[in-house]
């Protein structure tokens, strides 16, 4: 052992060793492991005691000692400056102390440097690395964000704050018909519309200004070829990483279809198909809104208009010459009365309407009347024909303090029909006075029971025949109302207004009687060729508890066999499966009478329970066979009757068809399979006594003696 | 609103990185002029940073021997930093030569550094996660496949929940890491407490303000409650040179010194 000078402990070597092993296993010491501390202090102590001993002087191992430290982290200045003070204080005696002493220090100081080269190497690698990730990753997100930028469907632009174009995609290239060249550097505050909403620009330069973050608005925008498109169109601000603003993106959505489409529907609601005026609804909002504020003293104008005898000339020349002449007059009334500012709107029918918004009093609306009356007076060229057309009218002209907007038109539906009983082809102004004794939907029902007690009802009957060949099988009762200031009105005139105050129960139970009576006369006069007596029953009727009783009592007190009853039931009206009703439906059954669906195919109607009504046959309403018409020979049509017979059919019901007008559809619907027909074809509604006619001239019988 | 960093984490050589700083204590070269100074201010202030250091590197080095004689083979090193001076599998196959390790890092840098390190060994793995999205670190694969068999895993929390706020709640992330253990797994951690040296906590704290993570240093009583679930070992939390020294002398006169509390617990 190189501290065992010449066999004897060497004092001076037995303290290095000590004073090292002290020094290696305090600071940075204490934290190594002492299965690697003990065997770097032995190696190292070994390796100086060495080269202190050894000869010739070899400053090797004295080295490797230093580079030994570094590489178990001795790295701390503090350790080697103890260190060079030890070897110095072990004196060696040929003086090679200080050689020793620097080859450890070259030793130590050159693993360190080695050391730190490695390791600052190996830091700034990792930090590459990691960059090179970041990039990497940034990269990939700028790869996608562009492929989304460049294929979005919707168009996006990005223009700086001062809205520069800087770079569009090719969707909204696309959208304005324009290049990338052609839309960089375009200004978007130059990209104004006259449709622009209000707000958009103020909302604009909120957020160039940085004061809004984002907005949305549809906003339409001229193309290159000057078109005209629309699009949703939102833009956001973005900011960088400071917070302060930078750009703003634009992403716009071409949404002119859907703009279109809501025009062309908005026109479709508010305006009228045939002559293109405004219609009833877009009427009524412009009266209604009148009347929402109103200033101090403002008046109006609203004038009605009906032609005189259209519905003789519908008849006589056909619904084309009819419809040619509405359009006709509907222009001759715009060109005349638009230009003041006024409103020109077709109610409905060959009904007219005029408001007049700001009105300065009654002479004005007589006015327009007057001019309006004027205008229509040249004859109208329809086809080849030279028409004279007349109109009347009433004219309402007041404060608008003084009224509301229903009661100003019933005001001036009331003065029209003043006018049209005064004498046609003339106006007529408001006469409050006279408004008071006028009838209205209310005075109408009020008058319904006085009506019963005087009479004013009577029955008309039409025929229902067999198709195969022409029998009359059946009448249906048709109820009128002879009233004594409106002349005689038909169902369609008061029995909604029936229904809803329910006077149709006592006038219902008044219908059943007076027809159940007809029909046992004729069946006590002709037997078996007495037509069968179709009767309508209102739901409100069949809903009625005392139904039964009163139908029984009827029965018996007519004389009249139950199976000459047959009641039909509005499909719209048809009860649901659960409907307490349908008892009293099965019970009328039980006794005999039959019943019928009636305008089948107009209402909402479920099939399947349509087999558990205790029904016996159905009526094809009059609709289908008049559309048929209207739009000429029509297989889908008729097919769509085939199948409502056949499914009928497969439900074992029998079949009538409404609205028969010619042979050809007679023939037709023979074809079909479908069993009766009604329509005016077969007859219009009549007088009891043309019905007795009838079946004398079928029975070839002799006792034609009038009304039976 | 936070905006996105468009310079990665820790790739910014003039913010001090708690990663590299914990280097220049240990006397390493891993680190750049913004670390450096950093340390050196701390030093300045506060001498015996490096001793503390060295002492949580030695608590770390005994725990994961202790544990690998235990018997378990999984090493979870969350915050591992740059594990440069007797990393965790070195230290960990002086007991179990087949020990696998599982380096995590919120830092990039550091995270690419281990990999370096690791690059042929295919029992480790270094990945790059945020501890506070406990969820979001379990799922990353590499830490799956050392979970995957339901063996024990040894988790290694060291000298990194001082780098969590309160705001974000150590004993939640503890909580929800821990539960994805198997039973039989343990739990090492260590952290700098505000006794010891109550005096010098608060100018600590001021000083790392400026680095990549700030720094809270708790209360022993905190540190034990983190704990929460786990049987504390012997000798239960302690200062750093406290637990389980190799050599009792070793541990000196005054270990409140080294301010750090460090235990390990095993779950039940």
């Amino acid at each position: 052992m190189s501290f065992l000078a010449g066999g004897r402990v060497d004092a001076a070597a037995v303290r290095f060793r000590d004073s090292w092993s002290r020094l290696l296993r305090q600071g940075h010491g204490a934290a190594v492991s002492p299965g690697v501390l003990g065997p770097l202090v032995y190696r190292t102590a070994e390796l100086l005691s060495r080269a202190h001993g050894e000869e010739p002087f070899d400053p090797g191992p004295a080295e490797r000692a230093g580079a030994l430290l570094v590489e178990a982290q001795f790295t701390d200045p503090v350790v080697l400056a103890r260190a060079v003070e030890l070897l110095q204080e072990w004196p060696a005696s040929d003086g090679r102390g200080p050689a020793l002493t620097g080859a450890f220090a070259a030793g130590w100081s050159a693993a360190l440097r080695d050391r730190t080269l490695r390791e600052q190497e190996a830091i700034r690698r990792a930090v590459d690395l990691a960059r090179r990730d970041a990039e990497r990753a940034l990269y990939a997100s700028e790869t996608r964000f562009r492929a989304m930028f460049e294929r979005a469907a919707i168009g996006i632009g990005f223009a700086d704050l001062d809205g520069k174009l800087i770079a569009v995609n090719g969707a909204l290239q696309e959208m304005f018909a324009a290049t990338a060249e052609d839309m960089r550097g375009l200004n978007v505050e130059s990209l104004v519309h006259p449709d622009d909403s209000a707000g958009v620009w103020e909302n604009y330069h909120a957020l160039v200004r940085g004061e809004r973050e984002h907005f949305q608005c549809d906003k339409p925008y001229y193309r290159r070829d000057g078109e005209v498109i629309w699009t949703h169109l939102t833009v956001s601000l973005i900011r960088d990483e400071q917070g302060t603003p930078r750009y703003q993106v634009a992403m716009l959505e071409d949404i002119t279809d859907q703009h279109r489409l809501q025009e062309r529907l908005r026109h479709q609601a508010t305006h009228d198909p045939l002559t293109g005026l405004p219609n009833r609804t877009a009427f009524f909002e412009r009266l209604e809104a009148l009347f929402d504020d109103p200033g101090p003293g403002a008046r109006f104008g609203l004038c009605s208009l009906d032609l005189d005898g259209f519905k003789n000339i519908n008849d006589s020349l056909g619904h084309d010459a009819g419809d040619q002449l509405l359009g006709a007059v509907a222009d001759r009334l715009h060109s005349g009365v638009a230009p003041l500012g006024h409103l020109v709107a077709r109610l409905g029918g060959d009904e007219f309407a005029v408001l007049m918004e700001g009105s300065q009093g009654p002479q004005e609306g007589i006015a327009v009347a007057q001019r309006v009356l004027g205008s229509l007076a040249p004859p109208f060229l329809i086809g080849d024909q030279q028409l004279v057309v007349r109109a009347s009218m009433g004219v309402v002209e007041q404060p608008v303090a003084a009224t509301t907007a229903s009661a100003a038109m019933r005001s001036v539906d009331l003065t029209l029909y003043r006018a049209k009983k005064e004498g046609r082809g003339r106006w007529t102004l408001f006469d409050p006075q006279r408004n008071a004794v006028a009838v209205s939907q209310y005075a109408m029902s009020v008058r319904i029971p006085m009506a019963l007690d005087r009479g004013e009802f009577f029955l008309d009957y039409q025929p229902l025949c067999a198709l195969d060949d022409g029998a009359m099988v059946a009448v249906e009762a048709l109820v009128r109302w002879r009233h004594p200031e409106l002349g005689v009105l038909g169902p369609d005139e008061f029995i909604t207004t029936a229904e809803d105050s329910g006077l149709i129960i006592p006038l219902g139970r008044w219908v059943l009687l007076h027809a159940c009576e007809q029909a046992a006369r004729w069946a006590a006069r002709f037997g078996d060729a007495a037509p069968r007596m179709n009767v309508n029953l209102a739901v409100r009727q069949a809903r009625n508890a005392g139904l039964i009783a009163d139908i029984d009592r009827i029965l018996r007190s007519s004389d009249l066999d139950p199976g000459r009853l047959q009641l039909e039931i509005t499909e719209s009206a048809m009860l649901g499966p659960r409907d307490p009703a349908l008892q009293a439906l099965h019970e009328l059954v039980g006794m005999g009478v039959s019943l019928t669906v009636d305008d089948f195919g107009t209402g909402w109607s479920n099939l399947a329970y349509l087999r558990d009504l205790p029904v016996s046959g159905l009526k094809i309403d009059g609709s289908f066979v008049s559309e048929l018409h209207a739009s000429g020979e029509d297989p889908v049509g008729w097919r769509i009757i085939g199948g409502m017979v056949s499914l009928a059919h497969s439900l074992g019901l029998s079949v009538t068809t409404e609205g028969v007008e010619t042979a050809a559809d007679a023939q037709r619907l023979r074809a079909i399979g479908c069993d009766c027909a009604q329509g005016w074809y077969y007859g219009r509604p009549v007088r009891p006594g043309e019905i007795t006619r009838r079946i004398v001239e079928a029975t070839g019988g002799t006792r034609a003696d009038g009304e039976g | 609103m936070t905006r996105r960093r468009w310079v990665p984490e820790g790739t910014d050589q003039d913010v001090p990185n708690v990663a590299r700083v914990y280097d220049c204590y240990l006397g390493g070269s891993h680190n750049f002029a913004a670390d450096r100074e950093l340390a050196r201010e701390a030093v300045e202030m506060w001498p015996d940073l490096p001793l503390i250091m060295r002492a949580n590197r030695a608590f770390m080095r005994r725990a994961v021997q202790f544990l690998a004689g235990e018997g378990i083979t999984r090493f979870l090193d969350i915050g591992s930093g740059l594990p440069t001076f007797g990393p965790v599998h070195e230290v960990a196959r002086v007991v179990q030569p087949k020990a696998r390790v599982v380096y995590v890092d919120i830092d990039p840098v550091a995270v690419q550094h281990s990999r370096l390190l690791v690059a042929d060994d295919p029992l480790c793995a270094a990945v790059e996660a945020d501890m506070r999205d406990p969820a979001g670190l379990l799922g990353r694969p590499a830490v799956a496949e050392l979970l995957r068999p339901r063996e024990p895993v040894a988790a290694l929390l060291l000298a990194v929940l001082h780098f969590v706020t309160d705001e974000e709640s150590p004993a939640r992330i503890v909580r929800e890491l821990t539960a994805a253990l198997p039973p039989g797994s343990a739990l090492a951690l260590s952290h700098g407490s505000r006794e010891g040296r109550p005096d010098l906590v608060e100018k600590h704290e001021d000083l790392y303000a400026r680095a990549s993570a700030p720094l809270t240093m708790r209360t022993r009583a905190q540190i034990v409650a983190l704990f929460d679930g786990f049987r504390l070992l012997e000798p239960g939390v302690v200062y750093l040179p406290e637990w389980r020294p190799q050599d009792p002398a070793s541990v000196g006169p005054h270990p409140e010194l080294f301010s750090g509390l460090a235990g390990v617990g095993l779950k039940p």
